[in-house]
């Protein structure tokens, strides 16, 4: 169908992005993999060289480095479910006729707009602090005793914040697919007696299985990343028990300057999300070439 | 429909995008921490701009640990992003050796800076070189609600020791009126409860490192130090101590939730302002606290302003250096803020003026100052310098990984020799890759 | 009969979606709230939720403090600029993807979103060189190359699930008709793809505002936006909620209120290809 013409254009027009990409992957990417064999620390310039695999084995036996892991597959896992399930609810609720949906539409996407740092600091100090925090003030009213959340869960304390910005997101996307669902079908499946359960688990859910995938694959993106968030709040404590990879990386290049360490870290982090990555791809390839 | 905004937006955003500021009179872009006395020197830039009119003060106020990265990674690369940087004791002497500051021995006759408190000057001094002018000079030291201890029946001694702080503390405690009896530094960071539990680890004879740079959590010292810590705050403690820090329990202790509080002296002036602070008028000072072995756990930091190495505009910097830390400055501040929020701890004249002796604590924070000696830090001899910290670069990435065992022992996430056993395991690793001892 | 029985079931759906929207709408128009409030009374306890006095002294302190309308400025440059740039790049090859797949397009769009998931801390200290050595460091124009470069993979997905949506046939009539490439690019394919690169442009908008880390460790004073911002109001000294409540209202208003404004253009292309 297509000439090859219109292929060569197509290959001169996609050009640009790859070529980008490329570099913006290929020039720091090498430079960390030189980084990372070498004994680098921004603190003590001139004294660099050549020390193998060093730094990957001091990351690797970190013992931060298995809490880490653990804790980067919590939080997205975490969040994932959260945002998947409470979406799900809430795009069932919003496409309900409601009175004013227009205003409660905009109350729940707005979320999505807050920085995530702007959103850490709000929980952090004025929900979740344990003396002066509005959720430590409930607990006091119903007498007791206020939760400190950010050092007993921490955790979950963040997954809980991230979650709350990520919301809207998973609910905009599945409301979407819920809006193309066939009503009429729906209503003939009323009319045979179906159950609003049966309903719900076999025309619902299916019909919103691809785009629960495309929202998984979104959100994994950025919720491997998760950063800013635990930088304000715990800054990855108590001990590791909020520490995520890339926190750890960048505890090694930036609290500790050892860029060396850090590229080493880096790289198994550019690993383990590659293997996330692939992962997710053959989840999700079967509905891209649909 | 929604087309003609975009281009207009795109118009103007690329148009905005391609205009450079046109450069006029010299800036000075000066990064610097967040804290109040800082950000009262920004609100008095007028007073140097209008000395100075060549001469433009750009500010970048940061978080002090989002601050301390940024300066850290610029300097290093040599990025040249500031003329004027805010650092403490700590950074100085490791920078200054490495030649990335500016020495500051050629500031005029005028700046006086014989007048510098021995003890600051000595901690900004590399070979003879000053590299970096004090802002604000501190100590540690107690400071406690006169009411709250005459209503526990006790009286506080000038020169307390721990055993009296834990008493008192739980003599003080009445959780039901949310009034805990001590308030430490709980969060963590080697700014944060490092330096805190560092000072008062000195005090019970714990110290880093052995002379073969061994490290030394496995000690018994240390041992005592955090038990005795965590017990204090279990009992005496408000809520929520394992992310506390200097500014957290500011909060606290302003909003009168702490009978007692271990920290830099600088916070003396908040807590006696009466517009910010509820106490005010029933705080009373002590000197840190010791277990009679002949160390108290008082710091020693000065936040300092330096340029870095490199700098196109030295000159000018050192205008701004030596009016931000003149004496011209801390009257300038006398006349519109009063003596008290004067920055503190910096120079002799200050606290021989007769005016800041009226001050209430200003005799106890020179006294704190003057009783540290960062050479000799703790009870045993050791091989670095530096009380809350050991000047070496490699301390600020162990002690923020040690403060966070130390701070998951706070929060009762694992026991006292689990988090002395990580800390050892962490610092003997970090240091076998730095290549100790050299 | 059947009129009220909906009628009833809409008042409570009605009244159920209302409460879950103004639960997860609480925190930011609690955080609106204080920043009305002084200190005092923003850790009153019990808390204050109306009956205070209303003050406007935090703005007035932030704004002393801070230059808010230049990291504004820097904000809407960076975030409008990098986008309008994505856009450029990606239009043709999310075209291209669309409308003349190869073998390796599918590949080659997973590589490319793949290339998101790379932990920007890991390569700070490589890009801190390049911008140093290039004079990019605390430029905008540096921001907006990076940013550009962090959505790119975005954009592309985003804009290819939508082209792909767009009927083949009618290019096809196009081409018949002789149309060139670039006139079947302008005139035929983009007027439809309208709705999907609003919906784009705004996304994008929206993740590079709220970027914090590039934009806070390659800005110092001449491109800081509102990230950087903000980063002066974590944890101040002594009391600090009100001040913090206020310049966080300020760094996200601006964003909060263009999304509302744009809210159907957001949805209608928000669909990464979750419909078929």
């Amino acid at each position: 169908m297509a000439t090859d013409h219109s292929r060569t254009a197509a290959r001169f027009m996609i050009s640009p992005s790859v070529l980008l990409l490329l570099g913006w992957m290929i020039v720091p990417l090498s430079m960390t993999i030189w980084f990372s064999f070498q004994s680098y620390n921004l603190l003590s310039p001139g004294t660099e060289e050549w020390i193998g695999l060093l730094n990957y084995e001091f990351f690797l036996t970190d013992p931060a480095f298995f809490e880490a892991l653990a804790n980067t597959l919590l939080l997205v896992g975490g969040v994932l479910l959260i945002t998947i399930i409470g979406g799900t609810g809430l795009a069932i609720l919003l496409d309900q006729p409601v009175w004013g949906q227009g205003i409660v539409r905009i109350l729940v996407i707005a979320p999505f707009f807050v920085m995530p740092t702007v959103s850490a600091l709000v929980w952090k100090n004025m929900f979740m602090n344990p003396v002066n925090g509005l959720f430590a003030h409930l607990a006091k009213t119903v007498g007791l005793q206020p939760f400190d959340f950010l050092a007993h869960a921490p955790l979950f304390s963040i997954i809980l914040i991230v979650a709350w910005q990520w919301l809207p997101f998973a609910t905009l996307i599945l409301l979407t697919a819920l809006q193309s669902l066939d009503q009429e079908q729906l209503e003939a499946a009323e009319m045979d007696g179906a159950s609003a359960l049966n309903r719900f688990v076999y025309m619902v859910v299916p019909h919103l299985a691809r785009a629960i995938t495309v929202v998984i694959l979104i959100q994994t993106i950025f919720l491997l990343s998760i950063f800013a968030e635990i930088l304000v709040t715990t800054n990855g404590g108590p001990g590791y028990a909020s520490t995520n990879i890339t926190f750890l990386v960048y505890a090694q290049s930036l609290l500790q300057f050892d860029v060396g360490g850090g590229s080493a870290g880096g790289i198994i982090a550019v690993i383990l999300a590659n293997i996330v990555a692939i992962f997710l791809m053959r989840m999700i390839g079967k509905n891209l070439e649909a | 429909m929604i087309k003609t905004p975009i281009k207009l937006l795109a118009v103007t955003a690329f148009a905005a995008l391609l205009s450079g500021n046109p450069a006029a009179a010299e800036t000075l872009t000066i990064a610097t921490v967040n804290n109040g006395d800082m950000i009262r020197m920004q609100k008095l830039t007028d007073d140097f701009t209008a000395k100075n009119p060549d001469i433009e003060l750009e500010w970048v106020t940061l978080e002090e640990n989002i601050l301390r990265q940024r300066v850290t990674t610029d300097i290093a690369t040599k990025g040249g992003q500031y003329d004027v940087m805010t650092i403490g004791t700590y950074e100085v002497p490791i920078w200054g050796q490495k030649g990335w500051l500016v020495s500051l021995n050629d500031l005029p006759a005028s700046y006086d800076v014989d007048d510098i408190l021995p003890a600051i000057r000595n901690g900004l001094t590399v070979d003879g070189q000053l590299y970096a002018a004090p802002f604000y000079g501190e100590s540690s030291m107690v400071m406690y609600r006169k009411d709250l201890m005459a209503k526990a029946g006790l009286e506080m001694p000038e020169a307390p020791t721990w055993d009296f702080i834990g008493e008192a503390a739980r003599a003080m405690t009445d959780k039901q009126n949310e009034v805990y009896g001590v308030c430490l530094r709980g969060k963590a960071g080697w700014g944060e409860n490092m330096a805190f539990l560092t000072a008062t680890a000195n005090s019970f004879g714990a110290k880093w490192f052995d002379m073969d740079w061994k490290p030394q959590f496995d000690s018994a010292a240390w041992k005592n130090t955090l038990t005795f810590y965590l017990d204090l705050m279990k009992d005496a403690g408000p809520p929520g101590a394992s992310s506390n820090g200097f500014n957290e329990n500011l909060a606290l202790f302003q909003t009168g939730k702490c009978g007692m509080w271990i920290d830099a002296t600088v916070a003396a002036s908040f807590v006696t302002d009466s517009k910010n602070s509820k106490v005010a008028d029933q705080v009373g000072f002590a000197l840190a606290p010791d277990t009679g072995l002949g160390k108290r756990g008082n710091w020693l930091w000065a936040w300092s302003l330096a340029i870095p190495a490199g700098s196109q505009k030295v000159e000018s910097a050192k205008k701004f250096i030596a009016w931000a830390t003149s004496k011209d400055y801390l009257a300038l501040v006398a006349s519109k803020e009063g003596w008290a929020n004067v920055p503190p701890g910096t120079r002799a004249s200050l606290y021989a003026n007769p005016e800041y002796a009226k001050v209430s604590f200003a005799k106890m924070t020179l006294e704190s100052i003057n009783a540290a000696d960062p050479t000799k830090p703790t009870v045993d001899q050791v091989p670095y310098v530096g009380i809350q910290f050991v000047a070496i670069p490699e301390f600020q990435g162990i002690a923020t990984a040690v403060g966070q065992q130390f701070s998951a022992a706070l929060a009762g996430n694992v026991s006292v020799d689990q988090a002395l056993k990580n800390a050892q395991a962490l610092t003997e690793r970090a240091m076998r890759k730095a290549g100790y001892p050299k | 009969m059947a009129r009220a029985v909906t009628n009833r079931r809409k008042a409570v759906t009605t009244l159920a979606a209302w409460g879950v929207g103004l639960l997860i709408f609480f925190p930011i128009l609690w955080t609106i709230l204080t920043s009305f409030k002084t200190e005092a009374d923003a850790i009153a306890s019990p808390p204050l939720f109306l009956g205070f006095d209303w003050t406007l002294e935090n703005y007035g302190e932030v704004q002393e403090r801070s230059n808010y309308f230049r990291h504004f400025w820097n904000s809407v440059v960076i975030s409008f600029g990098s986008t309008f740039l994505g856009l450029l790049i990606a239009i043709p090859s999310a075209w291209s993807m669309a409308f003349v797949p190869g073998k390796q397009t599918k590949n080659v769009l997973m590589w490319m979103l793949s290339t998101k998931m790379l932990p920007p801390v890991g390569v700070l200290i490589p890009i801190y060189l390049i911008f140093r050595d290039t004079g990019l460091l605390d430029t905008r124009a540096g921001l907006v190359i990076v940013l550009t470069l962090i959505n790119l993979p975005i954009i592309i997905w985003m804009l290819f699930t939508y082209f792909k949506e767009i009927p083949g046939e009618i290019l096809e009539a196009a081409r018949m008709d002789g149309a060139t490439l670039w006139a079947e690019i302008l005139h035929v394919l983009t007027p439809m793809a309208v709705p999907g690169i609003a919906s784009t442009l705004l996304l994008n908008v929206i993740l590079a505002w709220n970027e914090a880390f590039w934009t806070l460790n390659l800005t110092a004073a001449e491109a800081a936006p509102l990230t950087a911002f903000i980063a002066s109001y974590s944890s101040p000294e002594g009391l600090f909620y009100a001040k913090l409540s206020a310049a966080s209202t300020m760094a996200i208003a601006p964003i909060l209120i263009m999304g509302w404004f744009s809210q159907k253009q957001l949805v209608r292309g928000l669909t990464f290809g979750a419909v078929k």
